[in-house]
């Protein structure tokens, strides 16, 4: 649970940032505070808030959600090597509500085998700060000074860099395909036509990028075959 | 296209609640296509990278505040420091940046 302390401010700061823009989507306090309890996601939530924004339809959601939240199908698959194999079904139910990126981080940390209530606890804290967080950016987010709300924009998106950065350190082939996506979203901004299916549609995009650049790389560059993914990232 | 919120919200729980769901209790072997394992190895920098770039340079007041933070990020980051430090210490620098040129 003292685990949980840091991650419980940090995702305070991330989430009041997206209530902000929850907010700018027409989110009442009250739906903005039960899709963070509900999805506990933050890049989903932000990709999310793009489609509820421009109205795009549920089958976008779902799309977006689920390629955004690939990764989670990763670190469930990592954990579930971790937890004590006669961990019961119901533990196993309630314990991935609690696989985002930071919890994942902490829990590979812990000495095996996992314990369900270490997620638990860390849960207790990090749930509630996520959840205060984005209400408060539904509600006083209008009330804060401009600079204030300006900076704090950027929160979300510092943390995206921090997760995709240290990995190109890693691995020259992320690096190169962390590249690559920066210039062909770029570029998918100014070239017309596309410049206008990105702007009516920005979930969309992301998920058309997403998909074709991942497939290339996982065509040009695969994974070694002994190099296991869930095993490396279990060993951060 | 009149689409209600509350839909969206249990679209976004369901799918985000299965996608961790179903690997941690029914999947126990792993995969072992070679192609998907690479597809969804790269799936999350790949996106997060897409949705950071170039959407974070309007997301402040000022072009210029937002690649100040931008830099910085990918400075702190290439030092591996955590995600609260990197997010933190962006927001203090566009803050910043703003204090002189507005």
């Amino acid at each position: 649970m003292r685990d949980g302390l840091p991650i419980a401010l940090g995702y305070f700061a991330v989430s009041f940032s997206l209530g902000i823009q929850a907010k700018d989507a027409g989110m009442s306090v009250l739906q903005a505070a039960v899709m963070s309890l509900t999805s506990l996601t933050s890049a989903g939530e932000f990709a999310a808030l793009s489609i509820i924004a421009t109205g795009g339809s549920y089958i976008s959601m779902a799309l977006s959600q689920l390629i955004i939240n690939l990764r989670y199908i990763l670190m469930s698959f990592a954990l579930s090597q971790r937890i004590a194999p006669e961990t019961s079904s119901l533990h196993r139910t309630c314990m991935s509500y609690g696989v985002t990126d930071e919890i994942f981080g902490i829990s590979v940390k812990q000495p095996k085998p996992l314990s369900p209530f270490y997620t638990y606890g860390a849960l207790l804290l990090a749930v509630p700060g996520w959840v205060a967080g984005t209400a408060l950016g539904v509600a006083a987010g209008n009330i804060l000074p401009d600079n204030i709300v300006s900076a704090l924009n950027l929160a979300l998106y510092g943390m995206f860099i921090a997760v995709f950065i240290p990995q190109s350190r890693e691995d020259k082939h992320v690096a190169f395909a962390v590249l690559a996506s920066m210039i062909i979203s770029t570029a998918c901004a100014f070239i017309p036509f596309i410049k206008d299916i990105r702007k009516a549609s920005p979930g969309t995009m992301i998920i058309i990028l997403t998909v074709l650049i991942s497939l290339v790389f996982a065509i040009l560059f695969p994974i070694k075959e002994n190099d296991d993914v869930s095993q490396d990232s279990a060993e951060k | 296209m009149s689409n209600n919120i509350w839909i969206y919200i249990t679209v976004m729980a369901v799918v985000t609640y299965l996608v961790r769901m179903l690997p941690m209790t029914l999947i126990r072997k792993e995969i072992k296509n070679k192609l998907l394992r690479s597809f969804l190895y790269y799936v999350p920098y790949v996106t997060l990278t897409v949705m950071t770039v170039p959407a974070i340079f309007s997301a402040t007041r000022s072009t210029a505040s937002a690649i100040a933070g931008f830099i910085t990020a990918l400075i702190l980051s290439f030092f591996k420091k955590s995600m609260i430090l990197v997010a933190t210490v962006s927001c203090a620098v566009v803050f910043i940046t703003e204090l002189f040129i507005h």
